[in-house]
């Protein structure tokens, strides 16, 4: 009846979980009850939780994104402690079989179901206000990709509760993700939370590579996008190229796992490589996907408070479009120590180093954005410059891992641990703290404090070099990945430090959280009325903050790069007005099918898992009967009445008029 | 929080840092025993030395072009519609190229020079060259002597001065073997005969492990490796074939296949003839991989380990089978010092 699933599956013997379970479970009642006492369910089912509105996506994408980056960074303070207890021969507190799953759980939460969130939720808050559009291409579509994601993330926040995580590391490799070798239901959490997730994925890709193609406003020609638009169709490219590689390798290994197929196995003709080189080939591209936006957001922060045109625009869009491409021919260098013949190896090795050059360049270019510049010392910036910094240096550790001589005493050592974090919180996670702080006024109509912003960076960012500077030293000592335990007793200090540095960024956490608090408790202070904060360069500060869910009441037209900068120059510094006449906008209804959907597919997952067999068909044929029911469904778009278009925008006129 | 605790961090890293970089100066790969680790500490250290030429640069810049612009700085030229210059973007182009191409050459030359599977030539005064095949297993390494015919876990030895064959092999998930003091590691791979040359310059004994992640019993995955002189060598040979026990295919082979962790070195004075190829043969097809592990192999053992009482004892069907009985999970329960299971017990 209920397949593998008994009462042995919750792991009542372990205290870490049961306190966290009983964590979650408090925390879940004060919602749900705070939700029923202010009768606010009807508000959150309707505002947000079926909303097409790509802003509020936006907004949803990033707030579960922050829970999840707790509950990842959770994992990470727990290996750390480990680490600095268990020395020469100490076990410390964490078994492997409790270590192996966190460090799993760690790596695909703050890749999946933190870093792809934050960069998604960006481009859905950003991209459209951007370009000048009304909404994404496919605004359903967008509602159901998030809650596909939000399905991921049920499983793998169940797979705490109920049964256990994968034990095999965050890409799963084979044939250790095999039946024979893992035959707990870990890696089944792992691939149906990735499957289900990494489709909305897929849809997301899609629905902005159209958006950015066909949705752009008058004027706006590609080369007049602003940079964040164009790092963001280039990531969703990769996008659209790489997740089906995701979605067909895991499909294999689901067939290894639930049909007794040979793949990926030892024996039986299976080849373990072949699964390594297909997942390093959605792998790699993977991480361009990340740090494309990122870039995206460092260009936006620079122009912006140094008060400048960026410089070399084009250069910014061919070194994307070039790294775009390269990113897709370097995969191999993950595993340099497969035994490739000297030829491919040097290849790959060069592919990879040559990625350097479009990526030099456009720190250089940022370098010359603030010359001559009038640069404000804004939060933003201060993760911008960070970012400078400490990603020309995991760079450079970079290029040095893609020499493959070198990379034969390098690999799996804690040197590449440092180094991706290096470039990624020093890229993605600086990157998207930037893009939060300097688009909140956009999403909330107020300003962040940025005495608590400042004090994040600087948490972050010592934290940082606290936390991974010992770990390229012990690499040097022979200090592996994944390790839950060793011998040599000398490596015990670079560990605490490491440790203490983990302590650093905790602190910078909390600072963000009551920079959160005090935001909101100040937010009348801290009002955007006039939509601008920042005296802004791009279409997205035209409007009113928070954007009307219509964007613009009429269409911008364009006609340069940085043309609201330029329309402000041409009126005496002040944005010029929308006017009316107004005319009817055509906009999406909001759909209950989506997170019915997200619900089902979670359901489905969860009985695949655990061999429901029943269930999984009433959870699959649930998810077809409501996508069934949407594409039937006529009804799924209306007309705002340009009387109702004149009110908002008049309020809004008003508001300006009473502040100046 | 302006200045002060700003340059208060700053000298406390810079402190922290200090002892950090003297250490790493007699580290495992700054510090090698052999020719292929020094070649590879040399490179290193070039391509490192080459960056520098961006990357201070970079650091520099971004620091003083920071405080030069400042909003404040009214003394400072501010253009803001200068967002292009030929001259610039032709440096900042040619730069990056003109390192990554002098980097391209070396990685091309290293690539086959350093290449893992090419053999090391032995100089005069070194030794003819000799084979050693290794073979990961859950979780620890078998080593076989073809020429001595014998076989040891978790403690290799060869002579100083000899260009040494690993030949690397995984009865089990993918390891990867690694003697940091010497140089290049190889994954290990069933059904997979990968092969990485090393030789050490000087006596000592040199921590090797796997660096791949392989299960419950990975970090346990060490071993150490003697170099002797010649005579030291043969000694221990000697000593390896006193031992009582030996290792025949399948069945004392896959004794040894059955999951343990931590184990204790064990010496085989008789090793059955071509032991390394028929585990590798018995992963392709027609080999009888599957059929041995069902006879000789309790396969509930890796769960028993892997399971040390952590978030993992969750699912109903193979929950509690063999749990917590630490003995049958080790081949040679007397020697064997620490026992997971054990020791992770609630």
């Amino acid at each position: 009846m209920f397949g593998k699933l008994s009462f042995d599956a919750i792991p009542l013997h372990d205290p870490i979980i049961m306190v966290v379970a009983m964590g979650i479970a408090i925390g879940g009642a004060v919602v749900v009850g705070a939700l029923t006492y202010f009768k606010k369910w009807k508000w959150l089912w309707t505002e947000w939780l079926t909303s097409v509105d790509h802003k509020k996506l936006g907004i949803m994408y990033f707030l579960v994104a922050l829970v999840m980056l707790v509950r990842g960074f959770a994992d990470a303070i727990m290996m750390r402690t480990q680490l600095a207890m268990a020395a020469g021969g100490a076990e410390g507190y964490l078994p492997p079989s409790h270590y192996d799953q966190i460090f799993t759980a760690h790596g695909v939460i703050m890749i999946f179901f933190v870093a792809m969130p934050m960069v998604i939720g960006l481009m859905n808050l950003v991209v459209p206000l951007q370009i000048g559009a009304r909404d994404v291409a496919f605004p359903f579509l967008n509602n159901l990709s998030f809650w596909l994601f939000v399905a991921g993330v049920a499983l793998v926040n169940v797979s705490l509760l109920l049964g256990e995580f994968a034990k095999t590391g965050w890409l799963a490799y084979a044939p250790l993700s095999g039946i024979e070798y893992s035959p707990g239901v870990g890696v089944d959490y792992w691939i149906w939370a990735l499957q289900i997730s990494g489709i909305g994925t897929t849809l997301t890709g899609i629905n902005f590579f159209v958006t950015i193609l066909k949705m752009r406003t008058k004027g706006m020609k590609l080369f007049r996008m602003p940079i964040f638009t164009w790092t963001s169709l280039c990531a969703n490219i990769l996008i659209i190229a790489s997740f089906p590689i995701l979605t067909a390798t895991i499909a294999l290994l689901t067939l290894d796992r639930y049909f007794g197929f040979h793949f990926f196995t030892n024996d039986f003709g299976g080849n373990m490589m072949m699964y390594v080189n297909l997942i390093w080939a959605w792998g790699h591209p993977e991480v361009y996907i990340l740090i494309l936006p990122a870039f995206g957001v460092f260009s936006e922060v620079i122009a912006t408070f140094a008060r400048k045109r960026l410089f070399g625009y084009t250069t910014m869009v061919w070194a994307t479009a070039a790294i775009t491409l390269l990113s897709f021919i370097v995969w191999l260098h993950h595993f340099f120590t497969m035994g490739a013949g000297a030829n491919v190896n040097a290849f790959f090795g060069i592919a990879t180093m040559i990625i350097a050059i479009p990526t030099g360049v456009k720190i250089f270019n940022w370098l010359f954005t603030m010359y001559r510049g009038r640069l404000q010392f804004t939060s933003p910036v201060l993760w911008t410059l960070g970012f400078i910094i400490t990603f020309t240096l995991g760079g450079m550790t970079g290029v040095m891992l893609s020499v493959p001589a070198a990379n034969f005493v390098l690999h799996n050592s804690l040197f590449v641990i440092a180094h991706f974090h290096n470039v990624i919180i020093g890229g993605v996670v600086f990157g998207m703290l930037a893009g939060l702080t300097y688009w909140f006024p956009k999403a909330f109509g107020f300003k962040l404090d940025e005495k608590w912003g400042k004090r994040s960076f600087w948490f972050w960012i010592v934290g940082f070099y606290v936390a991974f500077m010992p770990l390229y030293v012990l690499s040097f000592f022979g200090a592996v990945r994944r390790m839950q335990s060793y011998e040599n007793g000398d490596w015990q200090p670079l560990m605490i430090i490491a440790w203490f540095g983990a302590v650093l960024i905790l602190i910078g956490i909390a600072c963000t959280v009551i920079q959160f608090l005090v935001s909101i408790r100040d937010r009348k202070k801290n009002a955007d009325v006039t939509g601008d904060p920042w005296d802004g360069r791009t279409l997205e500060w035209s409007t009113s903050s928070p954007a009307p869910f219509y964007n613009f009441a009429h269409e911008p037209e364009v006609n340069d790069i940085d043309d609201f900068w330029n329309k402000k120059q041409a009126n005496g510094g002040k944005p010029p007005r929308s006017k009316p006449p107004y005319q009817d906008i055509h906009m999406p209804k909001d759909t209950w099918e989506g997170p019915l959907i997200g619900l089902f597919a979670t359901v489905f997952g969860f009985a695949l898992v655990w061999h429901i067999w029943w269930l999984a068909i009433v959870g699959g044929l649930a998810t077809f009967a409501v996508f069934m029911a949407r594409v039937f469904r006529d009804d799924v778009d209306y007309y705002v009445p340009a009387a109702e278009v004149e009110r908002i925008e008049r309020e809004h006129q008003q508001r300006v008029e009473m502040q100046a | 929080m302006r200045r002060n605790p700003t340059l208060r961090m700053l000298g406390v890293l810079l402190l922290l840092s200090l002892p950090v970089l003297l250490a790493g100066c007699s580290s495992a790969l700054m510090d090698p025993k052999g020719q292929i680790g020094e070649e590879q500490r040399t490179l290193i250290l070039t391509a490192f030395g080459l960056m520098q030429i961006v990357v201070i640069p970079v650091i520099v810049m971004t620091l003083l072009f920071a405080w030069r612009y400042r909003r404040s700085n009214k003394d400072a030229t501010y253009s803001p519609d200068w967002s292009h210059s030929n001259k610039i973007e032709a440096v900042v182009w040619f730069i990056p190229c003109v390192i990554i191409l002098f980097l391209a050459v070396l990685t091309w030359y290293t690539s086959h020079s350093l290449d893992p599977h090419k053999a090391i030539a032995p100089d005069e005064d070194q030794h003819e060259p000799m084979e050693i095949q290794a073979i990961s297993l859950d979780w620890k390494w078998l080593f076989v002597y073809p020429e001595q015919g014998i076989a040891t876990v978790n403690e290799v030895a060869f002579p100083v001065d000899t260009p040494v064959r690993f030949r690397v092999t995984s009865g089990s998930v993918m390891n990867s073997f690694f003697i940091p003091r010497l140089g290049s590691q190889i994954y290990a791979m069933a059904g997979m005969d990968n092969d990485v040359h090393l030789v050490a310059d000087d006596t000592g004994t040199y921590p090797g492990r796997s660096t791949n992640y392989s299960g419950a019993g990975f970090s346990g995955m060490t071993f150490d490796a003697h170099v002797g002189t010649q005579d030291e060598f043969e000694a221990w040979v000697e000593d390896v074939k006193t031992s009582p026990d030996s290792l025949g295919y399948p069945e004392e082979y896959y004794e040894l296949v059955t999951p343990s962790v931590h184990d204790d070195v064990q010496y085989f004075s008789n090793v059955a003839p071509s032991l390394y190829e028929q585990v590798v043969k018995s992963f392709h097809a027609g080999g009888n991989h599957a059929e041995y592990m069902e006879t000789y192999v309790d396969a509930s053992v890796r769960e028993t380990l892997g399971h040390g009482g952590g978030h993992g004892d969750g699912h109903g069907s193979d929950h509690g089978e063999g749990h917590g009985d630490d003995s049958e999970s080790h081949n040679d329960s007397e020697s064997h010092g620490e026992s997971m299971s054990a020791e992770a017990a609630e």
